[in-house]
């Protein structure tokens, strides 16, 4: 066995994996594309070079886990199995979308795929994620709250009472901070006093490491020793994934903050292509199996944008639907 | 030397003499824990406040409601004189007011318990079982009904646990539930708001207490972008159950940070429900149904009520509908509308007001959002003429929706310019007559009804 691969997953089972960091990718360019034609309003902000974190983190994942994050959720949305098409139509603004088109590209949720949204406000989805961890202790279920933040909310307040919330508590939740360097278009060094930002969280009692995120195998095995870590002590546990985002914060964003020189040395280490070659060269994957995942890939994306766009808008009388139950 | 009962909190007004832990003749020095004494909130030691020897026990334990300033004991201090024991207990310091015309507590008391046993006989609620309470006890037996109910409902806040609760609404609940369901949280409101939030939407009924609702501020963001909206703009998919409650409003003297009416801020966001009641039997049926409904409400209380007593329904089927106002005294010359503490206010004026000739109908919303519009509305067809009282600031106010929404509705019903009588657009002073001029008072609610109804 590879020793990249301690987690003894079979090929099948990577290139599932594989799969998906792929679907993740041509989804988010299809979104970009869709977004520059008009087809896609207000924010949108994009995965694309972080997909080894998701799709890591799933790898570790139980599927009656629950996961929350703050509103760069496609990618997350689409982790826990969420038809893309419901998705791309949340995104279109049309009737079909998972929140019929009254969330938008931020604020997507299922119940069904324990996914608790899609939230826009900086560091808020942190005490709620926790307070989902709550839920989990309170009714003895043996479930983990998967917690994503970015670094950006890593200098937010709630956050840090949520910290010492989960620690007191001993709530069963996995923190894990995307950090794709830059918090908008302020870069951590702007933004972050002292050492790392898990660091932050292990005063309070949580346990916790730095893990290159771009590389699948990384993330998947911290994730899983996370997991093991959270079942066997019952007390929360956080990751940071040193990541990087290849597009700009939103779609509206010019990039000034960092140098094209920068962004493209990090695309040497694009998590979608090492991923790849590793299942190339490492597995003797035959290409002709992964360009057929990925044809696949192509061809299911163009069915999501057809119905994405053939959705229709949302019915006038939606307006006053869903404020009280 | 003469020991007084001392006032020890800042609304209270008596105390009960619950346990002696000297004897006449019995030497104590100063700092020796004389008695126990029943506040408002809690249980207090009484201090010493000299050493010497206690001469006479004046009030006997176990005595109920002395008033603050009560001798209650004399002490021989040494060199001192013995004191005159006075004949009656000293009066309590007089009370600043604005307009001299404020009614003594008591009469409140027994005035809202008998309109409210009137209204009553009009409403096709069943006979129930009553027990004279006070509004921190029905709030409490709703909280302990609620959780005996439902497993999935369970309690946090600063000091609800093991200190009984920072006005003893939740007390005994700790023992009663076990920590597991009744939680003391860290002072950090942002985060035990956000935790319950979203422990609701994973399903769980938690009652979130604010100490006060000024802290509440702090989780302002939860509350609006998080509790509010998530059921809208997930298109159905998770909905919130929670109920976020405490007490609003000025208390007594607590000054600009700790004296401030939430109700305008809450209502105006849509997906929260909100509600404010102003007695003990609304207080027991609203907060019971609040836990129980499946959206967001924010359950607004005040300090000042707490104590009130009404006649409550012991049975735990005993709940009151969100969004219906109550028509607490019918009349037929003019409509008052009042919420939370401005219906006692209302009433501290219908003496003076009746002396006028005048009847009014008063209506309190206890639901603000949603509201009775169609009380409002019958009512008002039949008066002519609307005065509203709220003791929060007049600017973008709750009473000045309200009096938008009845001129749409009634505009051709009206016979006079609606008045609203709001607190003052000022931070809440903290000397006693600053603070009385900034809330609504008699004079001004007179005024307006003479005004409304052309009397000079």
């Amino acid at each position: 066995m590879n020793k990249k691969n301690k987690n003894n997953f079979t090929n099948d089972q990577l290139l599932k994996f594989y799969e998906k960091m792929f679907l993740i990718r041509k989804f988010e360019e299809k979104a970009a594309q869709l977004y520059g034609a008009g087809k896609i309003g207000g924010f949108c902000h994009l995965y694309i070079g972080q997909e080894a974190v998701v799709i890591g983190i799933l790898s570790s994942i139980n599927s009656e886990d629950t996961v929350i994050t703050a509103y760069r959720d496609h990618g997350h949305i689409l982790a826990r199995g969420v038809d893309p098409k419901l998705v791309m139509s949340e995104l279109t603004g049309r009737k079909d979308g998972i929140s019929k088109g009254k969330g938008g590209s931020m604020h997507m949720f299922s119940k069904a795929n324990r996914f608790y949204g899609g939230h826009g406000i900086v560091g808020a989805q942190v005490p709620l994620g926790v307070g989902i961890g709550f839920a989990h202790k309170y009714r003895n279920e043996k479930k983990i709250s998967r917690v994503y933040l970015g670094d950006g909310a890593m200098s937010n307040g709630q956050v840090f009472e949520a910290f010492n919330l989960a620690s007191l508590w001993e709530l069963p939740v996995l923190f894990i901070i995307e950090n794709n360097k830059y918090g908008m278009g302020t870069s951590i060094g702007r933004s972050a006093a002292g050492g790392e930002l898990y660091e932050r969280a292990t005063v309070f009692g949580i346990k916790g490491e730095k893990v290159d995120g771009m590389n699948f195998f990384n993330v998947s095995e911290s994730a899983i020793r996370a997991r093991e870590y959270i079942e066997k002590n019952s007390k929360p546990y956080i990751i940071e994934m040193d990541t990087y985002r290849f597009r700009g914060h939103s779609m509206s964003d010019p990039g000034l903050y960092r140098t094209k020189d920068e962004v493209n040395k990090m695309k040497e280490i694009d998590p979608v292509l090492m991923m790849k070659e590793t299942l190339l060269n490492d597995y003797k994957i035959q290409e002709e199996t992964i360009k057929n995942v990925e044809s696949d890939i192509k061809k299911q994306i163009k069915d999501v944008e057809k119905f994405s766009l053939e959705s229709p808008l949302p019915d006038l009388k939606e307006l006053y639907t869903e404020v009280y139950l | 030397m003469k020991i007084l009962l001392p006032a020890l909190s800042p609304t209270m007004e008596t105390g009960n003499l619950v346990k002696w832990l000297v004897k006449e003749g019995d030497s104590v020095v100063s700092g020796d824990i004389l008695a126990e004494i029943e506040t408002d909130k809690a249980t207090m030691e009484l201090e010493s406040p000299d050493d010497g020897k206690v001469e006479k026990i004046l009030v006997k334990e176990g005595t109920e409601n002395i008033s603050v300033n009560t001798e209650i004991a004399l002490l021989r201090v040494d060199g001192e004189e013995i004191e005159e024991i006075s004949e009656k207990p000293i009066e309590k310091s007089p009370q600043v007011s604005s307009n001299g015309s404020e009614q003594p507590a008591t009469e409140l008391k027994i005035s809202m318990n008998s309109l409210l046993n009137q209204t009553k006989e009009n409403s096709d609620e069943k006979n129930w079982s009553e027990k004279e309470i006070s509004m921190r006890e029905a709030l409490n037996k709703a909280i302990e009904e609620e959780m005996e109910y439902d497993k999935d409902v369970f309690l946090l806040g600063e000091e609800v646990a093991e200190y009984d609760g920072a006005y003893k609404v939740t007390q005994g609940l700790l023992d009663k539930f076990g920590s597991k369901r009744v939680l003391d949280t860290p002072i950090s409101e942002h985060g035990f708001t956000g935790l319950a939030i979203g422990a609701a939407m994973a399903g769980l009924k938690p009652v979130c207490e604010f100490m006060t609702f000024n802290f509440s501020m702090q989780a302002i963001d939860q509350i609006v972008n998080s509790a509010a909206k998530s059921l809208y703009m997930s298109g159905g998919e998770i909905n919130v159950p929670i109920v976020f409650r405490g007490p609003n409003g000025a208390a007594a003297r607590v000054g600009a940070q700790h004296s401030q009416c939430f109700i305008s801020w809450f209502s105006h966001i849509p997906g929260l429900i909100v509600i404010a009641p102003s007695n003990a039997r609304d207080a027991k049926g609203l907060l019971k149904s609040s836990i129980r409904n499946p959206n967001p409400v924010v359950f607004l209380e005040h300090e000042l009520l707490y104590k009130e007593k009404t006649n409550v329904p012991e049975e735990n089927d005993f709940l009151i509908p969100i969004g219906k106002g109550n028509l607490i005294k019918e009349g037929k010359d003019v409509t008052i509308i009042g919420f939370s503490m401005s219906v006692q206010r209302i009433l501290n004026a219908l003496p003076s007001i009746n002396k006028l000739g005048i009847s009014p109908d008063i209506i309190d919303l206890r639901s603000i959002k949603p509201l009775d519009e169609e009380l409002i509305y019958k009512s008002v067809k039949k008066t002519n003429r609307v005065v509203i009282v709220e003791d929060g600031f007049g600017n973008t106010s709750f009473g000045s929706h309200l009096s938008y929404l009845i001129q749409s509705n009634c505009f051709d019903f009206l016979d006079s310019e609606i008045i609203k009588v709001s607190g003052k657009d000022v931070p809440m002073p903290y000397a006693e007559n600053l603070e009385k001029l900034a809330l609504p008072n008699t004079d001004e609610i007179v005024s307006a009804v003479k005004k409304v109804s052309y009397i000079n």
